[in-house]
């Protein structure tokens, strides 16, 4: 019995993993995903107001110290704000004089799809999600995903009421990046450690500075783009160093979003756009 | 009577703990570990039930969990059969009626399913970091599930007893 089920599931690993992603194996997945999806939903809202407690009680540790490095923040970016509109007005007028073609833009030439995380991957091996939200609601596989704080991952897996997110963490997932101060460009990946960040192949003729943030790069080139779309806050450089035998930057990146605490996301829909 | 209400209870056991494992407990991360209450719930079937429940036991919590999660199918399957039979074995001979049965086959079984699952992971291609799985991980997982043990078993024992006289592992004798 018990050698029949091991054979059973090696027999499931081999025609998954040889099997296109419109294969049997995965349709038996993707409905067995849409029948236990309510009671992953249902779950995860009786779970909800004790969550919420336990940050509520968690985010009163922090609340002071918390809100004066706020409200220095504020005072920051609304000085910001003001320029940035001045300089957004300008690009703009320019960019319809050259009759500009750039890559796609976030968010204009995306339609959000709000949604919850229902589910996460169980072992340390794969930093996924699963979220409530599938091709009934227009993802695709290699959406990006974000949240207010910044880039979560991508669309890696999509059933009909699901989707699978690997986030920014897993060792998979690689994401063209540029700090913005300097325009040093590079490749975020995920750290040694765990739930960290780093921003890899930054040649040494490029310029690095501690706190500067990273942002996604939203390439082009001829017919093919990125998934990520440019501007998209990844993370700040937390620190840089650089030896006479590397050939590029050891850049640590300190990701803008909580991993360990995301509640829901917004999977970013490609509108008709040239790509 | 038994032999339907014994598999439907087991089932229903292992639905509600892949379900909360997926939900809940694989975002409560404490100390950079999280507890695997689907292998917690499988070690006191196994353990209260014998190897052929323990591995039926796992084979559908791990298509569960791999339903659940879009994992690869079979990966998980795999994993908790073996572990499930392993656990049924001990159960049926030298851990019969031990106190200590739960603690030695939680403790054994995290760390034996994460170094089988690294493997898996390694011959399957997926790049897997050693160092967060086995040094960052592990020791804070085999600690959350040695502390949620005992509550497990006790929920699992109950609902096992719950409508039937429990009768527990069959002991084997061991020839040869």
């Amino acid at each position: 019995m018990a050698g029949l089920l091991v054979f059973l599931s090696v027999v499931l690993i081999t025609i998954y993993f040889r099997e296109p992603s419109n294969g049997g194996l995965h349709g038996v997945q993707s409905a067995g995903a849409t029948v236990l999806r309510p009671f992953e939903v249902g779950a995860e809202r009786i779970a909800q107001p004790f969550r919420d407690a336990y940050g509520w009680f968690a985010g009163l540790v922090h609340a002071k110290s918390e809100n004066s490095r706020l409200r220095a923040e504020v005072d920051k970016y609304r000085q910001l704000a003001i320029q940035n509109e001045g300089a957004a007005q300008v690009n703009s007028d320019l960019k319809k004089q050259l009759g500009y073609v750039g890559s796609p833009q976030f968010p204009g030439d995306y339609n959000d799809v709000p949604t919850d995380i229902i589910g996460r991957s169980p072992s340390e091996f794969d930093q996924q999600l699963t979220v409530a939200a599938g091709t009934s609601s227009g993802i695709r596989a290699g959406n990006p995903v974000v949240n207010a704080d910044g880039l979560i991952g991508l669309v890696t897996k999509v059933a009909h009421d699901t989707a699978q997110v690997t986030l920014l963490t897993d060792p998979e997932l690689k994401v063209s990046a540029i700090d913005l101060a300097t325009q040093a460009s590079g490749m975020v990946a995920a750290g040694q450690a765990r739930g960290t960040l780093i921003l890899d192949r930054v040649s040494k003729a490029q310029k690095i500075q501690q706190n500067d943030l990273i942002v996604t790069q939203g390439w082009r080139f001829g017919d093919l783009s990125s998934h990520y779309p440019r501007g998209i806050p990844i993370g700040t450089v937390s620190g840089a160093s650089q030896s006479d035998l590397d050939l590029f930057w050891n850049v640590q990146v300190h990701p803008s979003v909580d991993f360990g605490d995301i509640r829901s996301v917004l999977v970013l829909v490609p509108k008709n756009h040239r790509r | 009577m038994r032999l339907l209400v014994e598999p439907a209870k087991v089932g229903v056991l292992v639905f509600v703990a892949a379900i909360l494992q997926v939900t809940l407990f694989s975002s409560a991360e404490i100390l950079g570990g999280t507890p695997d209450v689907v292998l917690l719930t499988l070690v006191a079937i196994a353990l209260l039930r014998g190897s052929i429940y323990g591995a039926s036991a796992g084979f559908a919590a791990g298509f569960i969990v791999d339903t659940a999660t879009l994992g690869t199918l079979g990966v998980t399957s795999l994993l908790l059969t073996i572990a499930g039979y392993w656990i049924g074995r001990y159960g049926e001979t030298t851990g019969q009626d031990r106190a200590h049965a739960p603690f030695v086959s939680v403790a054994v079984m995290t760390v034996l399913v994460q170094f089988g699952a690294l493997f898996l992971h390694y011959m399957l291609g997926d790049p897997v970091s050693a160092r967060v799985v086995l040094l960052d991980a592990l020791p804070a997982k085999v600690l959350l599930n040695l502390i949620l043990t005992l509550p497990v078993y006790a929920l699992v024992r109950r609902a096992l007893a719950f409508a039937t006289t429990s009768e527990g592992a069959t002991e084997v004798q061991l020839l040869g």
